[in-house]
């Protein structure tokens, strides 16, 4: 319980934190001033989200490997958590493009992966949905969860393919485009803070997930005593 | 009995039950056509533009037509419970699997086999030369779809609104199969039709992945 | 596994099954409760109880349809755990089930269903014993008609005759009574007969009146996923099976 309100104080100061210097203690950028500040989230927010579904992936792998509901329910809510950050990237996204390039999107290789990514993570959620036995739920959507993971590289390797064909404007630098130091500093912290967000909500999820079926099993239990209650009744005489 | 053995056996019982009534093939093919139609009707096929996009709509057309054509086949299995029957047969899942694998594959081929030359047709684009190159494109394309499609139809089949789910689940897991195939396709119907051995890589390499993963995975698909 | 199979005509090849603590769990609904039962070779199980007892999904798990949640199912030769996910493919070809639904591809004709699990299961001379099997549930005349066209009483006859097809030395029927006339009651019950003799094991799950019943050596009740009753291997089932004729 402690560690668990601990955990919760350090990522929300680490956040505090993060929006101070990323507001205030970074420098001013010169060409995009304060809207480049976005990016002091966005790209963080991409990063929990490939962590997000790294663990999706291999709660996937281990839950079809040991059949244990733990890996399932740590599925769920790595899915849920990557989906919440792929949208916050998607959305702050086109928001710093537009005043900047003129643009609000473009298909180069790195959106159309993110935005597909979002798309098969938002199928995989809403296959759960559609399935109602609790085992098929969880075998089927870790199959194609491991699917999904599988195609990712792929999308992405055809896209930057095919955009080396047909060019689109890069919207955002790489992250090597030599950024300045007390920048690094300050994305190095916000991405700490953001990941730390993501792993909270996670585990909150996942503990979420764990309450449900630890109530599943207390209705069974129940509903199992009632049903044998007549005849402990007779035996008792 | 062993698999590829097993999985002949279902092909046969597959592509009997398909040519006795021809319902799903001529539907597909049918619906293949409307969208090609359709295509032509939204973007004046004679414009130079539009032979650009030819080979995108074709490859549209044919991602479409199959999704459709994918769903029943493990949905079909749940009458009268055949699934359960084939399960208790001494052969192994995969065998299963691939059964419906290749029977699709047949099925989507041959609605290509028509789609094809009416898009020819109604596109201007000559097949002189390209013939053999164009299969391979299309081989490799179709086979990516009905690996993945008929994995999908198999998890599709537990679920509700199925008809809904699988194209929502296959064709964004196709963008790479799709970009592949549109590129290939688009290199074969330039003036200087060529191979262009890098999409080709990439749709071979699509194929052996999906493959191999329904490989590993194919108790999970099967099971209760 | 045999390169080839015969028809089996004399008893071979003892084939029992023993249920250790199995519990299936279908989300929160508890099918079956910590059943465990032991079945040896030979014997013919009626499964009494009424719907929803268990009796199908017990069935489904002796088929290696299903895995149990907890517990072990063993087959004598042959071992399924209930973590172990194999397929058990070295004890498929010893089981043959005759389900709720027929098993069978409406779009088909008969010849053409039998012949097809006659060839999954790698039988040999499979034209004879299409034939074979044709004649004996009385539908030669219809070999070659599609099984949509059956009434409900042809498609469970062809349903049993594709369950016996491979020469199961364990059987296992879940209500194989339901839509048989007079004709394929009295049918099923010798069928039944000669498998008993042939030294089958038999489980057959009912919960009416049924003929085939008098050739049970044991009876097990089953309700609300637990086994009530069980007259036990050297018992006699026939006070159990006059309980449940007095029901219906």
């Amino acid at each position: 319980m402690t560690g668990r309100i601990a955990s919760r104080i350090a990522a929300a100061a680490l956040i505090f934190f993060a929006g101070y210097a990323a507001l205030f203690i970074a420098p001013d950028e010169k060409t995009m001033h304060v809207i480049q500040r976005i990016f002091y989230f966005h790209v963080p927010s991409w990063i929990a989200m490939f962590c997000a579904f790294t663990v999706v992936f291999v709660a996937n792998v281990a839950y079809l490997a040991t059949r244990n509901a733990k890996w399932d329910w740590l599925g769920v809510a790595g899915a849920e958590t990557g989906v919440v950050c792929c949208t916050i990237g998607l959305i702050t996204g086109p928001l710093w493009a537009k005043p900047v390039w003129g643009i609000w999107w473009t298909w180069d290789a790195r959106l159309t992966t993110t935005f597909i990514l979002w798309l098969l993570y938002i199928c995989y959620l809403l296959l759960r949905g559609l399935i109602d036995d609790p085992e098929k739920k969880s075998t089927l959507s870790a199959v194609f969860g491991i699917f999904a993971f599988l195609d990712v590289p792929l999308v992405y390797v055809s896209n930057r393919l095919w955009r080396t064909q047909h060019p689109q404007p890069v919207i955002l630098g790489g992250s090597g485009s030599g950024l300045d130091p007390t920048m690094s500093k300050v994305l190095l912290v916000c991405t700490l803070a953001v990941v730390g967000v993501m792993i909270v909500v996670l585990m909150d999820r996942y503990r979420l997930e764990r309450l449900r079926h630890e109530f599943e099993e207390l209705q069974i239990e129940v509903e199992s005593r009632i049903a044998e209650a007549p005849a402990i009744a007779r035996e008792r005489g | 009995m062993n698999t590829p053995r097993a999985a002949a056996i279902l092909l046969a019982k597959e592509l009997r039950l398909e040519f006795r009534t021809r319902e799903l093939l001529s539907a597909t093919i049918i619906f293949g056509l409307v969208v090609v139609m359709m295509f032509s009707f939204a973007f004046d096929p004679t414009a130079a533009e539009s032979r650009r996009y030819g080979p995108g709509l074709l490859w549209i057309a044919f991602l479409f037509a199959g999704s459709l054509m994918l769903n029943p086949s493990f949905a079909r299995e749940q009458t009268n419970d055949t699934l359960d029957a084939l399960r208790m047969a001494p052969i192994s899942s995969f065998a299963i699997l691939l059964g419906k694998m290749l029977a699709n594959f047949i099925f989507m081929s041959l609605a290509e086999l028509v789609l094809v030359p009416v898009f020819g047709v109604l596109y201007n684009v000559s097949m002189a030369g390209i013939v053999w190159r164009l299969i391979l494109v299309l081989a490799l394309g179709t086979v990516g779809l009905t690996v993945t499609g008929t994995v999908f139809s198999a998890i599709s089949a537990h679920a509700r609104m199925r008809e809904l789910l699988l194209p929502l689940l296959l064709l964004p897991i196709l963008t790479p199969l799709l970009i592949g195939a549109v590129e290939a396709t688009a290199a074969l119907f330039t003036e200087q039709p060529a191979l262009d051995r890098m999409w080709v890589a990439l749709l071979a390499g699509f194929d052996i992945v999906f493959l191999t993963a329904s490989w590993l995975l194919c108790d999970y698909l099967i099971e209760e | 596994m045999p390169a080839s199979r015969t028809t089996p005509t004399s008893s071979v090849r003892p084939f029992g099954i023993t249920f250790e603590g199995v519990e299936k769990r279908f989300g929160s609904f508890l099918a079956l409760r910590g059943v465990s039962l032991a079945i040896r070779s030979g014997e013919f199980v009626a499964l009494l109880g009424p719907n929803g007892a268990g009796k199908t999904t017990l069935l489904r798990i002796a088929a290696l349809l299903a895995a149990p949640t907890r517990g072990k199912v063993q087959f004598t030769g042959a071992t399924e755990g209930s973590g172990d996910r194999a397929t058990g493919l070295s004890a498929k070809p010893m089981i043959g089930m005759v389900g709720h639904t027929t098993l069978l591809y409406d779009e088909l004709t008969a010849a053409e269903n039998l012949t097809l699990f006659a060839q999954l299961y790698g039988l040999d001379d499979i034209p004879a014993k299409v034939a074979g099997a044709l004649d004996s549930c009385g539908l030669r005349t219809r070999a070659g008609s599609l099984v949509r066209t059956f009434s409900r009483g042809m498609r469970q006859r062809l349903a049993i005759a594709r369950a016996l097809l491979h020469g199961p030395r364990l059987l296992l029927l879940d209500e194989p009574a339901a839509g048989l006339d007079r004709q394929g009651l009295a049918w099923l019950a010798t069928t039944l007969a000669r498998l008993r003799d042939e030294g089958c094991t038999v489980i057959m799950s009912t919960h009416a009146r049924n003929e085939s019943l008098e050739l049970a050596s044991r009876a097990v009740s089953i309700a609300g996923g637990r086994i009530e009753h069980d007259s036990g291997p050297d018992g006699d089932p026939r006070p159990l099976l006059a309980a449940l004729r007095a029901e219906a």
